[in-house]
């Protein structure tokens, strides 16, 4: 089956991205596909390449970058949502005139048409949040 | 990709201005216009405050972005279901709600409600016949 995933909230405040990794590695591991993981909402704050937690703690940014390399997943964060919270790559942090970028290399921002056209490629869009 | 139709409901369940969801959550709806599915929209439990009439924040310094909800219908939104239990939890009645509308082009663009009032129940059989419900 051909899943979207679609993560609302950010990550150790809340377990949603822990759960839709977990959920994306177990579906992998059963032949199944993802199609797209799409960040909105506070979500979007699970793409920053700047975290450092605990070391006796998960990194949820690198765990999804990991297992993005190993199946090549397509993870999109929402530019719009990804601006109101300070979330730029460095193309969007020239445009905007900002001094700093802090999305992950793993991570590509777009529209939330990239969600859309998700939910209408995919068998199942599965919602991760409150 | 207008190889497949799908129908797609947003689920609105909290209220307006307590969180980011609702502002969001049109943001996608709107997007999603652009794709020619078939597209809906649920206000239930708190969401139903996200279309209460007479809407003002300026105490709260929030947007007030109510008004987009009027442009739905210029978007071939015109399919806004509005669950009554919720309306009653809260004393309210349909009167409290916007008055969201379309013009039907199979009708001589008559100008009708996209209102829709539905149960509980109605509601849950609505859900699994859509392909892609979005909730928040």
């Amino acid at each position: 089956m051909k899943f979207t995933l679609l993560i609302n909230e950010g990550p150790y405040q809340h377990q949603a991205s822990d759960t839709a990794y977990q959920f994306a590695k177990a579906a992998l591991a059963k032949g199944h596909e993802i199609y797209r993981v799409f960040f909105y909402n506070d979500g979007v704050n699970n793409a920053t390449r700047l975290a450092i937690p605990p070391q006796d703690d998960r990194n949820i940014t690198e765990n999804w970058a990991a297992l993005a390399k190993e199946h090549e997943l397509d993870m999109v964060v929402c530019i719009a949502a990804a601006q109101r919270r300070g979330m730029l790559d460095a193309d969007e942090a020239g445009r905007q005139g900002k001094d700093a970028d802090n999305i992950h290399p793993a991570f590509r921002i777009s529209g939330l048409g990239q969600l859309v056209e998700g939910g209408i490629q995919a068998d199942r869009l599965l919602t991760f949040g409150d | 990709m207008s190889e497949s139709i799908k129908k797609f409901m947003f689920v609105n369940t909290k209220a307006p201005y307590g969180t980011v969801y609702a502002l969001e959550s049109l943001e996608v709806v709107l997007i999603s216009a652009a794709f020619d599915q078939s597209v809906s929209l649920v206000f239930c439990d708190d969401g139903i405050f996200q279309i209460a009439n007479n809407q003002n924040t300026e105490a709260s310094g929030m947007k007030n972005f109510s008004p987009a909800y009027k442009a739905l219908g210029d978007y071939d939104i015109n399919k806004i279901y509005v669950e009554t239990e919720s309306l009653e939890e809260r004393g309210l009645t349909l009167d409290n709600i916007m008055a969201l509308t379309y013009e039907d082009e199979d009708d001589d663009w008559a100008e009708k409600s996209s209102i829709i009032p539905v149960t509980r129940a109605e509601l849950a059989d609505l859900m699994d016949e859509q392909d892609v419900v979005i909730s928040s």
